[in-house]
């Protein structure tokens, strides 16, 4: 795993980008995140404004963006302070030496020059004045202080290439595409970088270097993505496959916003994006073009789910096509906005006035975010309903490799149109197996109707205050989201189907769930894992997979709600339970500790 | 007249009764709502879109309950919302004639955000604004319109606070279209909501309606009958603004400000008085006339305002259009493989 770090504004974003997609092209397998502060432009060179951006790569299947690191580089010293408890014993850390000075030494809290005290001792230090190396490789370009300051990510990117023995050819070829309007900037970043490389090459610090050989995996094209995109990418799908063109109703929030973004560029799609006034405007909107016959998405985080609970309800009761994209955030209220968390699942499943049951799924990749967007647009559709998919900020913000679809081997979606002049038509109507009521869209003739938030009668739809029709209004929604259960795949258990452990999950946690139990069962502890992603209603056979197992523990970065829920659906079974509410992913060792204690209990 | 290009004409001659529903109408009797209902009837054929293409989107409160009874497509949304659900509505189903019905509560104090930002995206919907200047389904509150100093159930003190006036805030908020009507006038709330169908871009219809159960009366100076040619300016375009039972008053503007001045006394004749332009796209003479009050100045009815200007929706379909053209993502498959990719 390695880690870029430095002052925001250092470059460690882009740094980080160039350094996956080489890797990603060497065919190794990989997860990235970056770490960057909430604020723009933090004061420079505090611990406020260190800028991170971590990937793991190898040559076996990667599921997390991993928790320690083997290689750090430390652009400053307040990126040292941060990151140095994040980094294994032993490790690689590569450090601009020019910037440590007394000022900014003490700007980070040191009070003793961390590279002369004795802090690093047991590590392998490779520091080198980058700073100052970059701008002598410039200076026979005459190029301006500001720019050859810019340009010293690249003389460290340059240094890593060498010790990770990857060549130069993709990433020059890049950095020309990158910044093809300004050839000074070509040229001075590409100058920097072969620089880095040469340094590196003759410096006695670097003793060895690493290899990463390609990881084993499917044949196909791959793309790096991450999961914001791939969610906005789902979505364009299902909309291509369904017939019904895509309309989006949002609000800028973190860290929800790059959806709404990447969806505002596709209009050769077609794809009709609403920058709405606020929250209640981006659903209610996306409700206004869902009765006018759009796939509509309203996309936000945990604030301004809050604010969408009204309109959920309507969009409940007038059984109406919606998805909600919530990219979760640590909570409560403003919280922390940039660190990642999942605990808004009670309020998905409740947080509405009246009996007010929707559909609620969960991705648990970067790159599945594709699939489960896709899928909560097939279902919204095919059973008129609002689906509420969870992601999460570490998803979002996290990239993996993707293997590309074809779009047409994409599962069909199927939305239960009303033809024009049915005869038969009334507003809720249903299909006897789905309890599923036709989508009758305004301008289509002989389909003239009314329907809103208050509750109507079953099939004629006319205003109700009736006692027993509200009861069987009300089971008829809470049953019609449980029938979808008919059409959702099974809950797939990774390892044996019985045994002395299951591990359960959901959404955002699965790589770190599953690489920590196939370390066990290597080991060979009868610990299996079984992660959610479809959550009302619960796979089929949930019961099933429960039951055969001495132990279940629940992981969730919650204070426990998943397993709160289980307990109420199936309080037959003894739960377990492992909770962090950090704004952290899960460690593999903390868990691997855990389930260790449980399996030796 | 209309523009039939962008929402289809219906291929026979409609009437009132196919905008009959089937729904029995609830509102108390005297209320001003059934006027309303009764000039849509009348404003709908002779629109003349196909019946399938309007419309009718509300929020919450008794104006709210208008979609129940027209025959058209109806959407009853929750308070304040309408006009958030008609913009998502018509910029995803331009073919449509959107109409929302809202209050003066639903609109400018739950509704007030959404009010002011579809104005000034200026999407082509139609506002019927029925302003009684009370909570009416909730019994009796103040609202954002009632006089300062009144005394309603939650102000048994008077109310301490600044009213809004309509046009003043639709025109802060760049409203293109504003037109206001009594309710007892279905001859010229039918004209003016015909001329609000014509304007591309968002209008809003002032109704001044009348509310007897808790706010009987309160346009009564303004409304009643016997007195209206003196106490209200019917505004046309191109025509000058004179007003009074013997059409012996007009407006003039006198320094920075408008005037009621009297025809043919201090040198006053009809030359000096305004000509209502309603389609200058300056609205200062058309805020003073939406200001203008008793006692002293007759209030102005009538299309004040239909500045022509894009509307949202169209520049929507533009983008896309365009988009369309020129873009080298023409599919799904195209955008999954564009950009870096590798075979593995």
């Amino acid at each position: 795993m390695v880690k870029f770090v430095g002052d925001s504004g250092d470059g460690m974003q882009l740094t980080g980008t160039l350094f996956s997609e080489v890797a990603a092209l060497a065919g190794n397998d990989l997860a990235t995140f970056p770490d960057f502060p909430a604020e723009i432009r933090a004061p420079h060179n505090t611990i406020a404004g260190v800028s991170g951006f971590q990937m793991h790569m190898g040559k076996r299947k990667i599921y997390t963006s991993g928790d320690m690191c083997d290689v750090l580089v430390v652009m400053n010293p307040a990126s040292l302070k941060s990151n140095l408890k994040w980094t294994k014993p032993g490790a690689t850390l590569v450090i601009d030496s020019s910037t440590f000075d007394e000022k900014t030494i003490g700007k980070a809290g040191y009070t003793e020059n961390p590279l002369e005290d004795g802090t690093l001792d047991g590590y392998h230090v490779i520091k080198a004045p980058i700073t100052d190396l970059t701008r002598q490789s410039l200076e026979e370009l005459g190029v301006d202080k500001r720019l050859a300051e810019r340009t010293k990510n690249m003389f460290v990117l340059g240094l890593m290439f060498y010790l990770f023995e990857r060549d130069l050819e993709k990433p020059l070829e890049f950095i020309k595409m990158k910044f093809s309007e300004k050839p000074k900037v070509v040229q001075a970043n590409q100058t920097a970088m072969k620089a880095g490389y040469h340094f590196a090459e003759s410096t006695e610090a670097i003793k060895i270097t690493f290899r990463v050989d390609p990881a084993p995996m499917k044949k196909g094209l791959y793309r790096n993505i991450t999961g914001n995109v791939a969610t906005a990418w789902g979505l364009l799908a299902a909309s291509e496959q369904s017939g019904r063109p895509l309309f989006l109703g949002s609000y800028p929030i973190t860290p929800a916003t790059e959806i709404l973004m990447e969806l505002s560029k596709h209009k050769s799609l077609g794809a009709k994006v609403f920058q709405a006034e606020d929250e209640i405007a981006g659903i209610c909107s996306a409700i206004g073009a869902s009765f006018g016959g759009s796939m509509a998405v309203t996309t936000t985080s945990g604030p301004g789910l809050s604010l969408k609970s009204e309109a959920l309800g309507l969009a409940v009761i007038t059984e109406l096509p919606l998805v909600v994209v919530n990219v979760q955030r640590a909570g409560p209220s403003t919280g922390m906005p940039t660190k990642s968390e999942q605990s808004d699942l009670m309020q998905a499943l409740f947080g509405r006035n009246g009996e007010c049951p929707l559909m609620v799924m969960a991705a648990s990749s970067a790159a599945n975010c594709f699939y489960y967007a896709y899928l909560a647009a097939k279902y919204a559709m095919e059973h008129m309903t609002p689906v509420i998919l969870l992601t999460d900020g570490y998803l979002g913000f996290g990239s993996e490799l993707f293997r590309i679809p074809d779009v047409k081997d994409l599962p069909s979606i199927k939305p239960p149109m009303a033809d024009p002049n049915d005869a038969n038509f009334k507003p809720y109507r249903r299909d006897e197996k789905t309890l599923v009521r036709k989508w009758a869209v305004p301008g289509v003739e002989g389909l003239r109707h009314r329907i809103g938030g208050l509750e109507k009668t079953n099939i004629d739809g006319n205003v109700s205050t009736d006692p027993l029709n509200h009861q069987l209004m009300v089971n008829i929604r809470e049953e019609k989201i449980w029938r979808i259960s008919d059409y959702l795949p099974l809950l797939q258990v990774q390892g044996d189907p019985e045994g002395d452990l299951l591990v359960v999950g959901w959404g955002g946690t699965e790589g770190a769930l599953a690489s920590t139990v196939s370390r066990l069962q290597e080991e060979g502890h009868k610990i299996s894992h079984a992660q959610f992603n479809f959550i009302k209603p619960l796979p089929k056979n949930t019961r099933e997979v429960l039951k055969r197992f001495k132990k279940i523990v629940v992981c969730e970065l919650n204070a426990g709600q998943f397993v709160n829920y289980l307990r109420m659906l199936y309080p037959e079974y003894t739960y377990y339970q492992f909770n962090k509410v950090q704004g952290l992913p899960f460690h593999i060792q903390e868990l691997t500790e855990t389930f260790i204690k449980l399996l030796e209990d | 007249m209309i523009d039939y290009n962008k929402i289809s004409k219906s291929p026979v001659e409609l009437t009132k009764q196919d905008f009959v529903s089937d729904q029995m109408v609830k509102w108390c009797p005297g209320c001003g709502a059934h006027a309303i209902l009764a000039a849509v009837g009348n404003v709908f054929p002779k629109i003349g879109y196909r019946k399938e293409n309007f419309a009718m989107v509300s929020g919450i409160g008794c104006s709210s309950r208008f979609p129940y009874y027209v025959d058209t497509f109806g959407f009853h949304g929750i308070h304040g919302r309408a006009a958030a659900i008609a913009s998502g509505l018509k910029i995803a189903n331009p073919g449509l004639s959107v109409w929302v019905a809202t209050g003066d509560g639903d609109s400018m104090a739950i509704g007030g955000n959404h009010f002011i930002h579809v104005l000034r995206r200026n999407i082509d919907i139609n506002i019927l604004l029925f302003n009684n200047q009370i909570y009416g389904l909730t019994k009796g509150q103040f609202s954002p319109t009632t006089p300062l100093g009144t005394v309603t159930k939650t102000s048994p003190y008077g109310t301490i606070e600044h009213p809004f006036t309509v046009s003043g805030l639709v025109m802060g908020a760049q409203g293109t279209f504003f037109a206001r009507v009594p309710d007892n006038n279905i001859k010229l709330m039918t004209e003016v909501l015909y001329e609000a169908a014509k304007h591309n871009g968002t209008s809003v219809v002032e109704i001044l309606q009348n509310c007897v159960i808790y706010a009987d009366k309160v346009h009564e100076e303004v409304t009643t009958r016997d007195m209206r040619e003196d106490r209200q300016l019917f505004l046309k375009h191109g025509e000058s603004m004179i007003f009074g039972k013997n059409r012996d008053k007009g407006i003039i503007m006198a320094g920075n400000h408008l005037k009621v001045a009297e025809i043919g006394q201090n040198g006053i004749n009809e030359s000096d008085i305004l000509v209502h332009d309603q389609y200058n796209t300056d609205p200062g003479i058309h805020r003073m006339l939406g200001r203008m009050k008793l006692p002293g100045q007759p209030v102005a009815m009538g299309v004040i305002r239909s500045a022509p200007a894009n509307t949202y929706d169209d520049l929507t379909e533009q983008q896309i259009e365009t988009a369309k053209k020129t873009s080298r993502i023409q599919s799904v498959n195209d955008l999954l493989r564009s950009g870096d990719t590798w075979e593995i």
